[in-house]
């Protein structure tokens, strides 16, 4: 028999077995083959936390900023920033596909700063993208068509549960570098350095460039120059995922060290950056993909590859989210006071932090719980294990990774204390 | 040495080049017949009112906020989109059977759509099924499917040079033909760019073939209400189809009808057999769009959903689409009358025969480079015009260069 399509295939089983008879109302779909796909574990979680009517629930999954009541916060340069644009009464028409130009080129200072030499020299091109998601699916695409080197791209482990579909689906491969220790919820320097080392060249090496999720381990200056050294020695492709720049100290430019110093040392890098968290932008798409060339030409040259790969998944992006942020970070006002108020978020999440140890230590937890100190920007990674996690969902309803990550923005004052309970309670 | 050295330039996308070579044009007569945006009598972009009014109610509204939308979109958004595809007494919504993907556009619900029927249909990986798309269509069903890994792509005779109107014989033999399973992406209505469409009659037999052959219907709806004003009329293929039986998928965008061209406001909704298969259809919808953009923008959604789903505005957002509709109506008239009356060579009729915002002049090549370059009239070089650039204000110079080109240029 020649090899069959799908539906033909049931209708054989059915045949074959009267039970599977009952397939022959799906035989007649197209889609009888279509496999029911798993839930996604980090937006499935809220979904879950939706369903529960426990009133002590807590949803610490998806990274998106709450305030000390547990409310999402819109920033109030966001609100100030969409009176004027209401205010000029705009039109709709399509953007260029590479993106709002005013946005794109404050994306790209914000991350290189404004003293910088790739901006000076028009060699590097900035495209606005669908948030981070859609920066390094864009990214992704175009290392799958363009990049001369190996197919792989090194993750370090663990990294965002979406970055190996992401560049799975755009061709490439995955494999990782050593990152997280978990005897000391810390950094793994010496790993990290050992297994980079073996990557082979001009490979895709990618990085976290702050507040690495799901860690929220990241490395110090001394360690990242010592990176960048070796990564230029194994001549690696570098990639860096930048989704809350202000978000981990605080500081837009500390945020963005490592990024700069890397281009200072002459890697020309991809870079991916969000707005979704650090200007609360979330469900506006709000992000910019950005590739280092060599020089001017090169960037005419890059820009227009891009556009090619961009037109055929959504033409041009969406005008709201990239205007607002566009109009926080040209508008001087509006800048200071966003600066003010990632400030604030950032300072917020690490009080939380504080608490969550002083609530565990008072709760007479023998275990060393400084990492959560240390660990830097939205996540935690807790180090507690999948059957703790379970039990904290299940018993607690608290909600949160497998991975044992927790989202310090979803911890509040009110109920920081609960959460320092339920994981003594599931850890003593 | 770069890693990128041997990154070849791509040629620009051609209707936005000639966009751009517009804009650079001092000369004071120039018209743009390119890109598919309408335009006012003033030559305007248009902001419709009822837009404008909701817009206006979404900044005011200090209880909504910037939070992440579903990942297939805004829920309110999904099931109004596809009413308007399907009719509000749509026996397939009734029977639980319809889903929507609130997407980047037509473009991004094309998108999704290609990605979802290149891993699952028809048994997992399609990369050898064949694709075809209208010859002339829109140039970005080519790209669109090629990148979403699908490596035939065809064309199925549509556009008769000859006759300036639809190759029907051609098409149903290329449906005779095609192999069984093969995909087919049908213009719902106002065919981008020929505007010419099958009638009532003509799609019976498109749908008799398809049926038979087992192909797969993939509509694309980029104009429903723009084309004839009324969307019932607009959609009448689409309802046809499903009331035959098909399972297909609808690539809709509101780019045009809402005037929403950069809040990227699509939907690709999806006529299953039953609920058990559209779920599991949507559970793998989720997953393409979880590594494409994640989640959806919500600024476009939550106008066209506020609007839908509101008696009012949905009336004076109708009203507004008939506005659209009439003025291109209007010029397709006037631009036939002024040519029959200045004794232009060849049949004008194809002009007010075809529908929607293109119409497929007849113009060759080397008249449409003297079109641009003698008369500054920019057009694409297949010929198509954007009806909506016609003003009262341009519409006898425009008429009096089509004279020109046809009477002085081979």
């Amino acid at each position: 028999m020649a090899l069959l399509k799908s539906n033909k295939i049931i209708y054989c089983l059915g045949t074959i077995s009267p039970s599977l008879g009952v397939l022959s109302a799906r035989s007649s779909s197209w889609w009888g083959g279509v496999q029911m796909g798993p839930p996604d574990p980090i937006l499935g979680v809220t979904e879950a936390f939706k369903r529960d009517t426990n009133p002590k629930k807590m949803n610490l999954g998806v990274g998106a900023y709450r305030d000390d009541q547990g409310k999402p916060f819109v920033l109030s340069c966001v609100r100030k920033a969409e009176a004027i644009i209401a205010a000029k009464q705009l039109d709709k028409e399509y953007l260029p596909i590479g993106g709002l130009g005013e946005f794109n080129k404050a994306c790209a200072q914000l991350a290189l700063g404004d003293a910088s030499e790739v901006l000076k020299s028009g060699r590097s091109i900035t495209v606005q993208t669908i948030s981070g998601t859609g920066s390094l699916r864009v990214g992704a695409n175009f290392l799958a068509r363009f990049h001369a080197g190996p197919r792989d791209v090194y993750l370090p482990k663990p990294s965002w549960g979406n970055h190996t579909p992401i560049f799975r689906d755009a061709g490439m491969q995955l494999k990782a570098y050593r990152y997280y220790d978990p005897s000391t919820c810390g950094f793994d320097f010496k790993g990290a350095l050992e297994d980079i080392s073996k990557i082979p060249e001009q490979s895709v090496i990618l990085l976290h460039a702050c507040a690495h999720n799901p860690t929220g381990v990241d490395p110090r200056s001394e360690q990242w120059k010592e990176i960048a050294d070796l990564v230029k020695k194994r001549n690696l492709l570098v990639f860096f995922d930048m989704a809350y720049q202000g978000f981990a100290s605080g500081d837009i430019d500390r945020d963005a060290w490592a990024v700069r110093h890397f281009i200072e040392q002459g890697h020309n890098i991809l870079l991916s950056q969000s707005f979704a968290k650090n200007m609360g932008l979330y469900g506006e798409r709000v992000g910019g993909f950005t590739i280092v060339c060599k020089d001017a030409e090169e960037a005419k040259r890059v820009e227009s590859q891009l556009k090619i790969l961009i037109r055929p998944i959504y033409s041009n992006p969406p005008m709201n989210g990239a205007r607002i942020a566009a109009t926080i970070l040209n508008t001087p006002e509006l800048r200071s006071l966003w600066l003010e108020e990632v400030h604030g978020m950032a300072n917020r999440i690490i009080k939380m932090r504080e608490q969550l140890v002083a609530g565990l230590k008072k709760q007479g937890s023998s275990h060393n719980w400084q990492h959560v100190i240390d660990q830097i920007g939205m996540f935690c990674f807790t180090g507690l294990k999948p059957e703790q996690v379970e039990r904290l969902t299940n018993e607690f309803s608290v909600y949160m990774t497998k991975d044992g990550r927790i989202s310090m923005a979803g911890v509040t004052s009110g109920n920081v204390g609960y959460l320092a309970e339920a994981i003594h309670a599931v850890s003593k | 040495m770069s890693l990128f050295s041997d990154v070849p330039q791509a040629p620009p996308v051609a209707v936005f080049k000639l966009t751009a070579d517009f804009r650079e044009d001092s000369h004071p007569q120039k018209v743009n017949l390119g890109v598919g945006a309408y335009r006012t009598d003033d030559c305007q972009p248009w902001v419709l009112p009822v837009v404008k009014k909701v817009e206006r109610l979404i900044v005011e509204d200090e209880s909504l906020n910037h939070e992440y939308l579903p990942i297939l979109g805004l829920p309110e958004f999904r099931s109004a989109a596809s009413k308007v595809a399907l009719g509000d007494d749509s026996p397939a919504i009734k029977e639980n059977r319809v889903g929507g993907v609130q997407a980047l556009g037509g473009t991004g619900a094309l998108r999704v759509g290609a990605e979802f029927l290149r891993r699952w249909y028809n048994g997992v990986n399609n990369t050898a099924t064949p694709v075809y798309v209208s010859a002339p269509t829109w140039e970005n069903h080519n790209g669109v499917f090629t990148d979403a890994g699908f490596k035939d792509i065809r064309p199925y005779h549509y556009w008769d040079a000859a006759k300036r109107g639809l190759d029907l014989a051609g098409f149903l033999d290329d449906l005779e033909k095609a192999p069984e399973y093969s995909v087919f992406v049908l213009h719902a209505c106002a065919h981008n760019p020929t505007g010419t469409d099958p009638t009532q009659e003509e799609w019976k037999q498109i749908a008799e073939v398809m049926k038979r052959r087992k192909l797969f219907v993939f509509f694309d709806s980029a104009y429903q209400g723009f084309a004839s004003g009324s969307l019932e009329k607009d959609a009448w293929a689409i309802r046809f189809f499903v009331s035959e039986g098909f399972e297909l998928f609808v690539a809709q965008s509101f780019s045009k009808n809402f005037g929403l061209y950069n809040e990227r406001v699509g939907n690709l909704t999806v006529v299953a057999k039953d609920n058990e298969n559209l779920t599991r259809i949507l559970s793998q919808m989720e997953k393409i769009v979880r590594t494409t953009w994640s989640n959806p923008p919500s600024q476009g959604a939550r106008i066209v959903s506020k609007t839908l789903n509101s008696a009012e505005l949905f009336d004076e957002w109708y009203g507004n689409v008939k506005t659209m509709a009439d003025r291109v109506l209007l010029m397709r008239d006037q631009l036939k009358a002024k040519l029959q009356a200045l004794g232009t060579p060849g049949t004008w009729d194809h002009i007010t025969q075809q529908i929607g915002m293109f119409s497929f002049t007849g113009l060759t090549p080397t008249q449409v480079e003297y079109m641009i370059k003698e008369k500054h009239v920019y057009l694409m070089a297949s010929g198509r015009i954007n009806m909506c650039g016609l003003t009262t204000k341009n519409i006898d110079y425009v008429a009096q260069s089509i004279h020109e080109a046809v009477t002085k240029v081979q």
